[in-house]
């Protein structure tokens, strides 16, 4: 047991032990260590102007993700390698390509955004050697979307700070990317900072507990359960900064490094541990399910899925989170585990009712089980909302129509997000189509009997009426021509030019 | 002495003039004015290094404010028990109305509707009750939730629809511009039509939340460093509510993190409230707020319902036109009267109208008050205008750009405005025609209609539209700057000036105008903060005026300096004044080469004054709001954009391919940062026209008040293809500085574009024959909507959409 915590911010090593449970990474750096460089713009992980970058070993090598640091807490920082944007200036003062860059092409104008861009794209630099030869490709177009997608700028209208990342990518493949320069250093002393141990951290304010194995981290809850499972914070960190919640007790879901599993079992299925990040899972999650890879890569930003886990997405049980409705038509398995003991649900079964779930005090979530896709699948996942990148579903409707070899519908899983208290499948129009052929004829059928699967509300996002139109719109999208294989499946705003001009 | 004023803006025409033969020749050194230079605050925004409100360091006795809001949108207040905030651990006190002892009341106008603090009513749903003042931020915000208050409900009125049903009150006078007998030429035309068009308000959404930080001096003085665009005003107010003369406060303002006019007057709010917490404590007090509580507290731009009646010929030019503009304001007026001011003025956009009549309507509601933003205005008239030139292309079959360019400002004739202001710099039907032919609109336009043909659900459109935007406040008398410029004896250079640089660049500018003028590089001149302790009495930094006012004092400033420089250097030297040339190695005098050190300290030697200040203000406008009739505006900044997008129409889902802009910037004073300004512009407007929606709910209460849920553009959304280009070699017909337009405002409009080209995009569902009447924001909702009707309309099965 240990009774701090040990992170490096640059290169200065950090030992905290009497952490508030509840004190962001961002208001931290910004009250206590003067590092005000990174911005608060909205407090609540949405425009990126508080970006950071969180070095962590991870099978051993050092990765870099970008995360917001307003809803990021501190404690989550052990054995980390945390650079902020006063880290990146060269040992003789010198910028680093990306801020000479933005310099160069008038990437700032107000410049409150830009230290936040210019993490984000330190990031995309150090990971994407391979970004300069993408430069003109659609692929190369959207990894840059991809990287900024979490950065909101008011001012530019983004076009200079593209051709500035451009330009430090050219730089850097030229050159080599200066951070990068430093990761055998850098890997060294993270690997030193580990010692497999659960932390205990109490302040006056509350006590955080970092339990380094999933059995510590079961008995830790079932002995509390009152206290709060905190994986990647992008939910519970906007209770702090919004609701002003206060957290007496926290239990970490990542400290557990056996809850960081992702692999695909010998019989074809995906297990994705509770510590898993939407980006660790996602090369696996876009191999298993390959239809639902431009929906994927839409939820939250690259900094949200750089921290949130894909179990604590269907864990909060947000009747318009993204994954819940994916893996529910991709026939997913919740394992929980309270204590010692452990059950399998299937993920419709979970969510009960708007904010109620098939979980007990103590009980946790240890990992999903998604099973292989069956032979003669037809898949369609599609996130309908506002604005394309980092927004909130409006609807999002996964299916899954398994066909007999005749070409009739075996099997049919539609399940949708945004239309209901919880995400949930559309049983009526899934009746519907069973046994029939992929026809225009039993697309209607399905498509009235939807009205009788959901009540949609109206809100901010959408309307009732916008909510089930686009709902049984989608639908059709699935029974175009060329969905027969996929994919591609019908042409969408993603991929029409591709199929217009290819 | 030579008179400061009156020499540096003579020479400066007189230069303008006569070009680089004299004296005051540009100095050509890299960088200066009429060149691109790099921002002058890049360097550090891209280290982190710029400093914002929320930087500066605080002393340990520094306290902290957060303010507690209305819950309703129209109440009495019956009782506010403030017990449990007080009882909060860390609070140090909370101010309520009643312990604002001199004025609390912040209208701009003078209106006298806006108090600070919620008095004895609320009447929108985010209005400030009490401010909290604690050891901390965290503490002043945990404890102002915990205020419990009684309301008694009063009927609240929300938004255009229920103000005209019940007939609400106006926040200020409403403006009628009439030219001609319009009555009399909408029933003699041989076609008419009507329409109503909606059109959304726009959260500001400067990346930097309104923030200010007061510092208590000795004997009553009192310093605030505020995000504001209007460091005067913010002054004023500021002293208002503390009882004080404006001599006692100073405000000053380094940068801010955005301003697009959400901080002209509402920076005024946080800045009082810090200014009475600082005085209450006697310690310097801080007030960021929370992004939450400043889209709930701050007003947005104004959204509009214009009803228009158009009469026409077959050929497609407008006979008569007759609008009322009516607009949200909110619960006080603010500026409400200026904006609805400029949208009127901006009613015809480019076009003219032969015989018009044009009505405001500025209506009170229960909601925030709505001010100035980009364009403040001016962009909802003219997407009234565009609305009209695209019913008239659909009532005639004729393609929108060719009825645009029938009626389009002429220079010598049809050039009268409805408020008969004769528009002699028209270039409009150039630029749109040279745009047309360099982005191929003509032959896209073909390809696009082949394509809507066998394409079921994915629908491409195109539009080319312009804008012209009058340059001047209209308020005549705000249309005035200082400047003051100090010569250090070093050879370096200070320059400091009444605007405020919220990332246009216009710090940038100023300093370029001095490396210009005194032949001096980049690292010689340093441009200040700006405060009222320097530059005093100034106007906002707004109407797209910064550089041409502020430029212009700056100028008078340098030249005054450089004429004491010559006359000293000519009589030591013993040469004709004219001998004595600024240049970027130094100054000529005859035949020798002086560095600019070496004369600047012999001057000081010989006891010639190094510093002064500068002043100047627009000449030729005039405007009378009684009559209708004036000229408001020096100039016109001319564009044209094209834009074409792709819409699915299972979804409304929709994407902007390619976006061509050319635009009208004078002889640009830096084209690089002009065109960030275009680029910038563009994408804010088309953002306001597409996804930026402001949902109220039947409560009143704003439930888009984070970017969660209020969506601004993102870096995928800008256009796949955006080509940007300057018009080549238009100086400003007017005696701007250096010939230069303004650039900060007109883009905005561009955005217009891409709401013509999603409606022409589904105009292809009824074979082009209807109107699509799209309304804005064009969110994926609305378009579905419209293509609901128009597929209802054409009673075609174009795509298995299920009702």
């Amino acid at each position: 047991m240990r009774q701090h915590i040990s992170f490096y911010v640059g290169d200065t090593l950090h030992h905290l032990s009497d952490l508030p449970p509840e004190l962001t990474l961002l208001d931290w750096l910004r009250d206590q260590q003067s590092r005000t460089g990174t911005k608060e713009g909205c407090n609540e992980g949405d425009c990126g102007a508080c970006t950071v970058l969180v070095g962590r070993l991870e099978q051993g090598a050092l990765v870099w993700r970008a995360v917001n640091a307003c809803i990021h807490m501190v404690w989550m920082l052990d054995g980390a390698q945390l650079l902020t944007v006063e880290d990146l200036r060269g040992p003789d003062g010198q910028l680093h390509p990306v801020q000479q860059a933005m310099v160069d092409e008038h990437g700032s104008q107000c410049g409150f955004c830009t230290p936040g861009f210019v993490m984000s794209m330190v990031a995309l630099s150090a990971q994407r050697v391979d970004l300069a030869e993408l430069e003109g490709t659609l692929d190369g177009e959207r990894i840059i979307n991809e990287a900024l997608a979490g950065n909101l700028c008011r001012c530019t209208g983004y076009a200079p700070i593209v051709r500035a990342m451009k330009k430090a990518a050219a730089y850097c493949a030229r050159h080599g990317e200066p951070i990068s320069a430093r990761t055998p250093e850098l890997t060294a002393r993270l690997h030193a900072l580990r010692d497999g141990k659960t932390v205990e951290l109490r302040s006056p304010e509350g006590r955080v507990t970092l339990p380094a194995s999933v059995d510590a981290l079961a008995s830790a809850y079932a002995q509390d359960p009152a206290a709060v499972l905190v994986a990647g914070g992008t939910d519970v960190g906007l209770w702090v900064t919004k609701r002003l919640r206060r957290l007496p007790h926290v239990i970490a879901v990542r400290a557990a490094q056996d809850l960081h599993q992702i692999q695909t079992r010998p019989d074809g299925a995906l297990w994705i541990g509770a510590g898993v990040t939407y980006t660790e899972a996602m090369p696996h999650l876009v191999a298993h399910l390959p239809a639902a890879a431009d929906t994927l890569r839409r939820i939250g930003s690259t900094q949200v899925r750089n921290a949130a886990t894909v179990c604590g997405n269907i864990g909060n049980a947000s009747p318009i989170g993204d994954g819940p409705p994916v893996f529910m038509a991709a026939g997913a398995r919740l394992h929980l585990r309270c204590g010692p003991e452990r059950r399998v649900v299937a993920l419709e079964d979970f969510f009960l009712d708007y904010g109620k779930q098939d979980i007990r005090p103590g009980e946790f979530i240890e990992g999903v089980l998604v099973p292989p896709l069956a032979p003669r699948s037809v898949c369609g996942v599609y996130k309908v909302s506002k604005r394309f990148d980092q927004d909130i579903s409006a609807v999002l409707g996964a299916f899954v129509l398994v066909m007999a070899e005749d070409g009739a519908i075996q099997q049919a899983r539609l399940a949708y997000g945004g239309m209901a208290g919880i995400p949930c499948r559309a049983t009526r129009a899934e009746a519907a189509l069973l046994g029939q052929h992929r026809t225009q004829a039993a697309l209607h059928a399905a498509q009235a009997a939807m009205k009788e699967d959901f009540t949609p509300l109206s809100d901010m996002r959408a309307s009732a009426w916008y909510r089930a139109t686009v709902a049984a719109n989608l639908l059709a999208r699935l029974f175009e021509a060329g969905s027969v294989t996929n994919p591609p499946g019908a042409p969408t705003l993603e991929n029409w030019q591709e199929v217009a001009h290819g | 002495m030579v008179d400061p004023q009156k020499t540096g803006t003579q020479q400066a025409q007189a230069q303008l003039r006569s070009g680089a033969a004299s004296m005051h020749g540009p100095a050509q050194v890299a960088g200066g004015a009429s060149s691109s230079l790099r921002h002058e605050s890049a360097h550090l925004h891209v280290a982190g290094e710029a400093r914002y409100v929320d930087d500066v360091p605080l002393p340990p006795n520094a306290v902290h404010v957060a303010l507690g809001l209305s819950g309703r949108a129209h109440a009495r207040i019956l009782g506010m028990d403030l017990g449990a905030v007080e009882a909060y651990p860390g609070v140090l006190c909370v101010l309520r109305a009643r312990d604002i002892a001199h004025h609390n009341q912040i209208s701009p106008v003078g209106a006298g509707d806006e108090p600070l603090l919620a008095e004895d009513h609320v009447f929108f749903c985010g209005q400030p009750l009490f401010a909290v003042v604690a050891q901390t931020r965290h503490a002043a915000r945990h404890a102002a939730v915990l205020a419990k208050v009684d309301y008694e409900d009063l009927p609240a009125v929300l938004n255009i629809e229920q103000a005209r049903a019940q007939g609400s009150a106006l926040v200020c006078r409403s403006l009628e511009m009439t030219r001609g007998d319009a009555p009399r030429a909408l029933g003699s035309a041989p076609r008419r039509l009507a329409g109503q068009l909606a059109i959304g308000g726009q959260e500001h959404f400067y990346l930097e939340g309104q923030a200010a930080l007061a510092w208590p001096g000795e004997d009553g003085e009192m310093r605030v460093c505020s995000s504001t665009q209007h460091p005067t005003e913010t002054q004023h107010m500021v002293a208002h509510v503390l009882g004080c003369p404006n001599n006692l406060v100073t405000v000053e303002v380094r940068r801010m993190g955005g301003g697009f006019g959400g901080k002209e007057t509402q920076a005024n709010i946080v800045a009082c409230l810090a200014a009475l917490a600082a005085a209450r404590t006697g310690r310097p007090a801080k007030l960021r707020l929370d992004r939450d509580d400043d889209m709930m507290v701050t007003g947005k731009r104004h959204d509009f319902v214009i009803d228009y009646d158009v009469g026409f010929d077959e050929q497609g030019h407008v006979l008569g036109v007759d609008m009322e503009l009516a607009a949200r304001c909110g619960w006080s007026a603010d500026l409400s009267g200026p904006v609805t001011d400029r949208a009127l003025f901006h009613a015809d956009n480019a076009y003219y109208y032969p015989d018009v009549r044009l009505r405001s309507m500025p209506l009170r509601t229960n909601t925030q008050s709505n001010t100035a933003f980009r364009g403040f205005g001016g962009p909802q008239g003219a997407a009234a205008a565009e609305r009209i030139m695209e019913e008239i292309a659909f009532a005639t079959g004729l393609d929108p750009l060719d009825v645009r360019l029938r009626n389009v400002y002429g220079t010598t004739e049809r050039n009268m405005t409805p408020y008969h202001m004769t528009v002699e710099d028209s270039i409009s039907a150039e630029v749109m025609t040279q745009l047309a032919q360099d982005c191929d609109y003509r032959h896209r336009r073909a390809q696009i209609r082949a394509f809507n043909r066998t394409s079921p659900h994915i629908r491409r459109g195109i539009a080319l539209t312009p804008v012209k935007f009058g340059i001047s406040f209209t308020a005549t008398h705000f249309n005035q700057a200082g400047a003051l410029v100090h010569v250090y004896t070093d050879g370096s250079v200070q320059v400091n000036h009444g605007g405020t640089e919220m990332g246009q660049g216009l710090h940038t500018k100023m300093v370029q105008i001095a490396m210009r003028e005194f032949g001096l590089a980049r690292e010689r001149v340093r441009i200040t903060a700006t405060t009222t302790g320097k530059v005093p009495n100034t106007s906002a930094t707004a109407a797209s005026s910064g550089a041409d006012l502020n430029g212009m004092a700056v100028l008078a400033a340098v030249r005054t300096i450089k004429d004491r420089l010559v006359a000293f250097a000519a009589t030591r030297w013993q040469v004709a004044p004219e001998q004595v040339r600024f240049t970027a190695d130094g100054v000529v005098v005859g035949e020798e080469l002086v560095p600019f050190a070496t004369l600047v300290n012999a001057a000081y030697m010989a006891r010639i004054s190094l510093s002064s200040t500068g002043f100047y203000k627009t000449p030729k406008i005039s405007w009378d709001a009684a009559t209708g009739r004036g000229r408001p505006f020096y100039y016109f900044a001319y564009g044209a954009a094209c834009a074409e997008v792709a819409v699915d129409l299972l979804t409304g889902e929709n994407r902007m391919e390619r976006v061509d802009i050319l635009h009208d910037a004078g002889l640009s004073l830096n084209p690089d940062i002009d065109i960030g300004q275009i680029e910038g512009g563009f994408v804010q407007g088309a953002g306001w026209l597409t996804m930026e929606e402001l949902f109220w709910d039947t409560s009143g209460r704003l439930r888009t008040h984070a970017p969660s849920t209020y969506k601004i553009p993102a870096c995928s959304d800008r256009p796949r293809i955006f080509n940007v280009k300057l018009m080549d070699n238009v100086p400003n017909r007017e005696d701007t500085i250096f010939r230069s337009k303004a650039v900060g405002e007109p883009p905005f409009v561009h955005g217009l574009a891409v709401l013509h080209a999603i409606s022409d995009a589904l105009a292809s569902m009824n074979d082009y024959r209807t109107c699509p009447g799209l309304n804005a924001p064009a969110t994926p909702e609305q378009i579905l909507r419209v293509a609901e009707r128009l597929r209802q309309q054409s009673g075609a099965d174009h795509a298995q959409v299920h009702t």
